[in-house]
């Protein structure tokens, strides 16, 4: 009996100076396999369809259970993680390609440190007054609980970024994974000290203004954050702020 | 004289923590780790955290904690750091809540507690079931005021390749690659922390994350530290098996009500939503009764082994059982499990709010790992273990929840005793030893770049992942655990031929995947010799052939040294001052 087996497609380009070329792979199918589970397969056998022999192709990847945020890439044309794209799930042949709104390092894999600059320009942290023992933290209702916990599921995988067309270097927009972590910040009894800071950081050039609400990135999220409804209630918080900066002159 | 310079490797929680007491001790630190430290593979955790602050009118106590842990542990755990660690876990619990981990709550808004495996009290907190993603984001947010402050300087995507240690056999700082431009350079430093995690990829498929190779510690074991307990692995009971990994699912999903069964009748082909109730067979919580679905790890897994393997009842006649979530409401699930349920049906399909998951264990811990003293400093001055990388929490198996713990708090203890050791060291005296380690490193690397012969690596690990799952896991055997050994001597040799696909010096992979499966090689053979010299059974250990454990030869810590030919075993007295080792068994009614 011939083996099933599943074509592949990947982009592959050497370093960020070399030319980019598409290389088609066939793979032998099993049952429940990923896309990364295709990267390994040619990583232990660097070979292309029409026998060519390759490199292993360079990408990022860690925990495989779409909860680090590694392996985020464009795979048939959308922004999804590849360890929890399944190849059942996928039409053949599968696309593979980086992510394009990132500076490129090597076929797969693409630099997203902007994303924690952004967090560092918000404060995305809780201004803890040391590690000593200071008693038990503030009282959250659950109610609260459970408006902050889904923001706080953010893996930080940028793919909200990734299909934004206000993310680009024209407009520096800092994207909707950051507006969301404000708000996660901004709602903490202890977190919304900073609170005016975090919304001044949003307020000029790049800021959330720049969000033209297409809704991309609340449709990509795989972790589903509510980022649309997110996105309304930070710039209401970022006008309220503006006008108050405003009117204390 | 200025604070001085730290190097902490690896930015799990363990990693982490240490950072933010040196940084908020006035120290600087330059922070290493293959991935964005958000991306570290703490973020798989899923069920919680313990600490007994016994808020649920249970009269809980830090001594039960203590005492469960220890009896969890088989004994073999050197009470007075867990004595010490379930002292400090309250405190623990509350920092986090002060740093705004979103903990699930009770209606008076205070901090919600779970039951966990091992125990009869709920002390386990918890955030949905994320919480290792939770508590590392925090503590990821911590040190990134710290880096913006300017008393942290990470550097990402670099892996550590060995060392630095002078002519007087103390640390003076570590090598490390860069792995975008393939960049080999020296640091220094007087101390280094090494959080490098689990060593998952010895096994091939884990639970682990991919970056979770054992190299770091591997590779300062060659050096001369010393490594203790590694036949000590966990393989946790309940995981979905896949062709890349084993996914987790969470302890925690039996912590809430999850009932584990198989079909009374073998080969059963109804789905088991069909199977009447009276059909099912509910082993743990028939042979268990006490503790039920929530007997610790070692001994749901080998419960299922069992039914599996010698009762022939697995799903199917397949290697499965069922973890069963069907009979608890939506809404509870959603609040206390949902990232998991999640996972599984993304990952099988199948919804697990109406349908039963099918799981089998899968190798998730190493209790083993880097030897170090109550300070944890290892034998080498100046190098320090924290996290699962070093030995000293867990025994002989790991109570769930406790991993989590344990690294917060080895962390808090490491990093101000770094920084005090930093500051006392004695000055460099001679020859600091980076230019010997640049040079063997650096060709080390230049005989791998152009290596010929026929062995490529991914290979070769595929290999190693087969030995050691079959011979070192559930159930170990003398011969097979020789026979791994043989094959790990053997890979070891044909890895003399290997040759790498990609031999470009940008970004590539393989060449850093190649460097960490020599070192790979190398700890296996630590963990299967270690099995073999261990005639007894304890905790995770278990051999047929030798079915009862042996206090009188074996409560004893494996320690092992490298040899040019092999690991040398010595064997430690293990620290019983507070609770008399008594005989372990959770299948009592009472």
């Amino acid at each position: 009996m011939a083996t099933k087996t599943v074509q592949f497609e990947i982009k592959r380009q050497a370093s960020p100076d070399d030319p980019a070329v598409w290389e088609r792979f066939e793979l032998e199918w099993r049952p429940g396999m990923n896309v990364t589970t295709a990267m390994m397969d040619i990583a232990a056998n660097p070979v292309t369809a029409s026998g060519k022999p390759t490199t292993p192709v360079t990408y990022d990847s860690c925990c495989l259970e779409e909860i680090c945020g590694s392996c985020a890439m464009r795979i048939n044309g959308r922004a999804r993680m590849a360890c929890s794209s399944l190849v059942d799930n996928l039409e053949q042949p599968i696309r593979v390609e980086p992510l394009s709104k990132f500076p490129l390092v090597r076929d797969l894999q693409v630099d997203r440190a902007v994303l924690f600059e952004n967090l560092k320009a918000v404060k995305a942290w809780i201004p803890i007054d040391g590690t000593y023992d200071l008693g038990s933290g503030p009282r959250v209702y659950p109610q609260q609980q459970e408006i902050n916990y889904p923001l706080s599921n953010c893996i930080s995988c940028t793919c909200c970024m990734e299909v934004c067309p206000q993310f680009n270097e024209e407009t520096g927009f800092v994207g909707a994974a950051t507006i969301a972590q404000v708000k996660l910040f901004n709602n903490h009894p202890t977190g919304k000290v900073l609170k005016e800071e975090r919304l001044r950081a949003l307020a000029g050039d790049g800021g959330i203004q720049e969000c033209g609400f297409a809704q991309n990135c609340v449709e990509v999220c795989p972790k589903k954050l509510p980022l649309t409804n997110t996105i309304s209630d930070v710039s209401r918080d970022v006008l309220v702020q503006k006008a108050k900066d405003f009117l204390r002159g | 004289m200025a604070a001085p310079r730290i190097i902490v490797v690896g930015g799990g929680l363990a990693g982490l923590s240490a950072v933010i007491k040196i940084a908020e001790a006035g120290g600087t630190v330059d922070l290493f780790s293959i991935v964005p430290v958000k991306r570290s593979h703490s973020v798989c955790a899923q069920g919680g955290i313990n600490a007994a602050k016994n808020l649920k009118g249970e009269g809980d106590t830090t001594w039960k904690h203590f005492d469960d842990s220890i009896y969890g542990g088989d004994f073999l755990a050197n009470q007075t750091p867990v004595k010490l660690m379930c002292e400090a876990a309250p405190g623990v619990i509350d920092l986090l809540d002060r740093m705004g981990v979103p903990f699930n709550r009770t209606p008076e808004g205070l901090l919600d507690f779970r039951r966990f495996g091992g125990t009869l009290y709920n002390r386990t907190a918890f955030a949905g079931a994320t919480t290792g993603q939770q508590l590392l984001y925090a503590l990821d947010e911590q040190v990134r005021r710290y880096e913006s402050e300017g008393k942290v300087k990470k550097y990402e995507g670099w892996e550590f390749l060995s060392a630095v240690i002078d002519s007087k056999g103390m640390a003076r700082g570590i090598t490390a690659l860069d792995l975008r431009t393939m960049e080999l350079r020296s640091f220094a430093s007087n101390v280094v922390i090494l959080a490098t995690g689990g060593i998952g990829a010895i096994f091939g498929k884990s639970t682990n994350s991919v970056v979770c190779t054992g190299s770091a510690q591997s590779a300062v074991y060659q050096q001369g530290v010393t490594y203790a307990n590694g036949e000590f692995i966990q393989v946790h009971p309940t995981c979905i098996p896949g062709e890349d990994k084993l996914r987790l699912m969470s302890e925690s999903a039996r912590g809430e009500g999850g009932r584990v069964w198989v079909p009374r009748t073998p080969g059963d082909k109804r789905p088991g939503r069909q199977i009447p109730e009276a059909e099912r067979f509910y082993f743990l919580e028939e042979w268990y009764p006490k503790y039920g679905n929530l007997v610790p790890r070692d001994i749901a897994t080998r419960a299922i082994h069992k039914v599996v393997y010698e009762n022939h009842l697995g799903i199917d006649g397949q290697p499965m059982v069922y973890l069963d979530l069907t009979h608890i409401d939506r809404a509870t699930l959603d609040r206390k499990l949902g990232g998991i349920l999640d996972i599984y049906e993304k990952f099988v399909g199948d919804d697990p709010h109406d349908v039963p998951m099918k799981i089998f264990p899968g190798m998730h811990y190493t209790m083993g790992g880097v030897w170090v003293g109550v300070d944890q400093m290892t034998n080498i001055p100046g190098i320090y273990a924290i996290g699962e990388c070093d030995y000293q929490y867990h025994g002989a198996n790991r109570l769930g929840a406790n991993s989590l713990l344990s690294c917060i708090y080895a962390g808090f203890v490491a990093g101000p005793h770094a920084l005090n050791y930093a500051k006392s060291a004695a000055a460099q005296e001679g020859d600091d030893g980076h230019a010997a380690e640049l040079a063997r490193q650096t060709e080390l690397n230049a005989k791998l770049l152009k290596n010929e012969g026929e062995e490529n690596p991914f290979k070769l690990w595929r290999e190693l992942g087969d030995t050691m799952t079959k011979h070192a896991t559930v159930i170990r055997y003398n011969k097979g655990l020789k026979e791994a050994d043989e094959k790990i001597v053997e890979l070891i040799d044909r890895y003399k031929k290997v040759s790498l696909a990609d031999r470009s010096q940008w970004a590539n992979t393989s060449f850093a995947f190649a460097r960490q499966l020599k070192n790979m090689l190398e700890l296996a053979r630590v963990i299967v010799q270690g099995a073999i010299l261990r005639d007894e059974s304890r905790g995770a250990h278990y051999k047929p052939d030798f079915p009862e454990r042996d206090d009188e030869r074996f409560l004893k810590t494996t320690k092992a040294s490298y040899t040019a030919s092999g690991p040398r075993f010595e064997y430690e007295e293990v620290d019983t001052q507070f609770i008399k080792p008594r005989r372990r068994s959770y299948d009592a009614v009472n």
